[in-house]
């Protein structure tokens, strides 16, 4: 096992290659494009399939179609992209075919800016597309933890025929970093029974589809979908923690705001401060439990995030209001240094917790200063 | 005279790779005409086995329902899409799309556009019937100029909504197409030779000549409120004209098929 | 001498659109006023003798709900 400098974008491609990756469909954009170039070159090379779509409907359409042809298959997208892309996802977890997207997200909304965000936590963790369907959502925070995550995504989103979504910012996209590549895996020879593959004259027809016009065929297709999500919250959660043995209160903060808040972490235990990292890895299923669990012991929760605070949400309600919650973030592309966030870690280690009003509006209230005093 | 039929030929009988099961289609609606023809064309060319077919969304929508093999069924416009997904991943397999003009060449105009122009080497039935079918007869991107629907009550009115779409001569020019043809539905000899169009169409396929089409002008009664036979006659004054039958593209290599 | 022929319609497909009748170059088919299909249409059928077998109403039938059959030729007729 040696290791290698990789560019994230590309560290994406061959980690999917490794992992059996059939078909790859996609559109060029910025931060993500690298991975579409580097398997413009890599498929071919192995003999899988390769196409730049016309678009990014073009792209998810060309996975579903693959997806039901019984491929494994991806798409690697950013942020507009993704929007785009949602129309085939609701179709896609309506068909129950397995694939992989991958959304390195920039800032937003509109056309924003090409700079590392987390804005899209609600449009792929809560939805997006219509309809009652519920995607797997993984956030890695370093290239190694993305390359580990897409290489095991693709089993996993075959188990559950559902949407493996990894979900990184631009940051990780674009930088480079030391890693290990895990070793070829090989490629699936036969097609999945239910695929749309031929018959062949072989077996009874395959039909995959989305629709059901009896309301109460689609309601059994629902409650199905829901089952298996069961199944998923159940199997797939995944986080990481970091100083929280004996932590009195606890950062909560997922992919590259999780990593930089655990530099203020490591920063504020040198200072003697008893603060903890709780990183969840799955964002959908949601470590829910756990914040809970965390609820109960903890004096309070601290979530950092680069957007609104879209999964402070999901914080708070897993907490239950068992305990305050605290909320600092940057939107639009830009990164907490930091410094910033173990500021806060001080302010809260020195003036203790409020639980007046909504951890949104107290954040807020400062943001606009602060913005102030760096310009 | 008494008729014993086992001791006469068969003519004609329903073809194999169509399911013989109801149709969800309004009586005289010639979308079963083409079904009708696709899965001769299938049956001709021992096809069904090698089949998957890409259903759309409007009218043919449930066009899964009918053929005997292999079917998905795509978002509104994204066929081609899906279709491209399927064929890159089973090139040896005989892929085809089933659109209507709405699907086609109003919401799909890109994914048609960019399938054609890579040459994806898929089969279209492309059924333009002057209107949307399946939401009740609003202005589609085929609809005639004048021609009254549910949101042009008073006819098509092409300063405020702009003209109809040839899509057979539009994807024609395309260096991928191999082949595109429009034919008609509305009588008996017109059917033979879009029969004609639709084996050509799959032999382009098969001989992995590139992207072929068939556009078929087909009749709605129900949304022309016509009769079936009036429809037929309202497609041949009205539709013909506007809609010139041909070949648009022939790739050099079928010249010479004889079927 | 045209053959002879005839045709079954399936009545379970049949939807009574007429574009066979109107199609029938013989002119021999028509409504079957006497009886309601399965889906509660007047199947189409022969009404009267003439029908040659030449198929046009299976090819103009958007059910695909018709058999057509045609009296089979004699050696004589075959060679002539």
């Amino acid at each position: 096992m040696t290791r290698e400098l990789w560019k994230g974008n590309e560290a994406i491609a061959e980690a999917a290659v490794r992992a059996g990756l059939q078909a790859y469909f996609g559109y060029p954009i910025t931060p993500q494009t690298e991975a579409l170039e580097y398997l413009s070159w890599r498929l071919p090379e192995l003999g899988r399939a390769f196409l730049q779509a016309e678009s990014e409907l073009g792209a998810i359409n060309m996975v579903y179609g693959a997806a039901c042809a019984g491929a494994r298959t991806m798409t690697t997208t950013s942020s507009p992209g993704t929007s785009l892309m949602m129309e085939g996802l609701s179709y896609i977890a309506g068909t129950e075919v397995p694939m992989v997207l991958v959304d390195v997200v920039r800032g937003g909304p509109g056309l924003g800016n090409i700079a590392p965000a987390q804005g899209d936590y609600n449009q792929i963790v809560h939805g997006g597309g219509h309809g009652d369907y519920h995607p797997i959502v993984l956030a890695p925070a370093s290239i190694q933890e993305t390359i580990d995550t897409i290489y095991g995504v693709f089993d996993i989103a075959d188990k559950y025929r559902t949407i493996g979504i990894i979900m990184v910012d631009g940051s990780i996209g674009q930088m480079m970093e030391p890693v290990t590549l895990p070793p070829m895996k090989e490629v699936r020879k036969n097609w999945p029974a239910w695929a749309a593959s031929a018959t062949e004259g072989k077996r009874e027809r395959n039909v995959l589809t989305s629709i059901y016009l009896d309301p109460k065929q689609e309601e059994i297709t629902n409650l199905r979908l829901m089952k298996t999500w069961q199944q998923i919250e159940k199997n797939e959660v995944r986080y990481k923690e970091y100083f929280m043995d004996d932590a009195k209160f606890a950062v909560v903060g997922f992919g590259s705001a999780g990593r930089v808040a655990l530099s203020a972490v490591r920063a504020a235990r040198a200072e003697g401060i008893p603060v903890g990292l709780f990183r969840p890895i799955s964002l959908s299923p949601f470590p829910k439990e756990q914040i809970f669990e965390l609820s109960q012991k903890l004096q309070g929760l601290f979530v950092v995030e680069m957007n609104s605070g879209m999964m402070l949400d999901d914080v708070m309600l897993a907490s239950q209001g068992r305990i305050p919650v605290e909320f600092y973030g940057r939107m639009g592309g830009v990164m907490p240094f930091p410094d910033e966030i173990l500021r806060e870690i001080r302010l809260l280690h020195a003036n203790g917790w409020k639980s007046e009003g909504h951890p949104r509006e107290r954040w807020l209230a400062k943001l606009e200063t602060i913005i102030k005093e760096e310009q | 005279m008494t008729i014993h039929l086992e001791d006469m030929q068969v003519i004609y009988q329903h073809p194999e790779s169509l399911l013989n099961v109801n149709t969800h289609y309004c009586p005289g609606c010639t979308h079963g005409v083409a079904h009708r023809l696709v899965a001769e064309v299938i049956d001709e060319m021992n096809l069904r086995n090698d089949c998957i077919g890409v259903a759309s969304v409007g009218c043919s929508v449930f066009a899964y329902n009918y053929f005997d093999f292999d079917f998905i069924q795509s978002p509104h416009g994204r066929a081609p899409a899906m279709a491209t997904g399927v064929k890159r991943v089973h090139p040896d397999k005989v892929v085809l799309t089933y659109q209507g003009d709405g699907d086609m060449i109003s919401i799909g105009t890109a994914e048609i556009t960019h399938a054609a122009a890579r040459g994806e080497n898929i089969t279209v039935i492309f059924i333009n019937n002057a209107n949307y079918g399946m939401t009740g007869g609003q202005m589609a991107p085929t609809t005639l100029p004048g021609q009254k629907t549910t949101s042009s009550p008073k006819g098509r009115d092409v300063e405020q909504a702009g003209y109809p779409i040839r899509a057979s001569e539009m994807l024609a020019t395309l260096d991928g197409a191999g082949y595109i043809a429009r034919r008609s539905l509305h009588d008996p000899k017109n059917i033979r030779l879009a029969k004609k169009a639709i084996r050509t169409a799959f032999e382009t396929q098969v001989r992995g000549l590139g992207f072929s089409m068939v556009e078929l002008l087909s009749i709605c009664p129900t949304n022309w409120h016509l009769n079936p036979a009036a429809s037929t006659r309202w497609l041949e004054e009205n539709m013909l004209p506007y809609y010139p039958l041909g070949d648009y593209k022939v790739h050099p290599a079928l010249k010479d098929l004889k079927f | 001498m045209p053959l002879s022929g005839t045709i079954v319609v399936d009545e379970n497909l049949c939807k009574a659109c007429e574009l066979c009748i109107v199609n029938c170059p013989a002119q021999v088919i028509a409504l079957d006023k006497s009886r309601i299909t399965p889906r509660g249409f007047h199947p189409a059928s022969l009404y009267k003798e003439g029908c040659t077998g030449c198929g046009t109403c299976s090819v103009v039938c958007p059910e695909a709900a018709i058999t057509v059959y045609r009296e089979k030729r004699t050696e004589k007729e075959s060679n002539a």
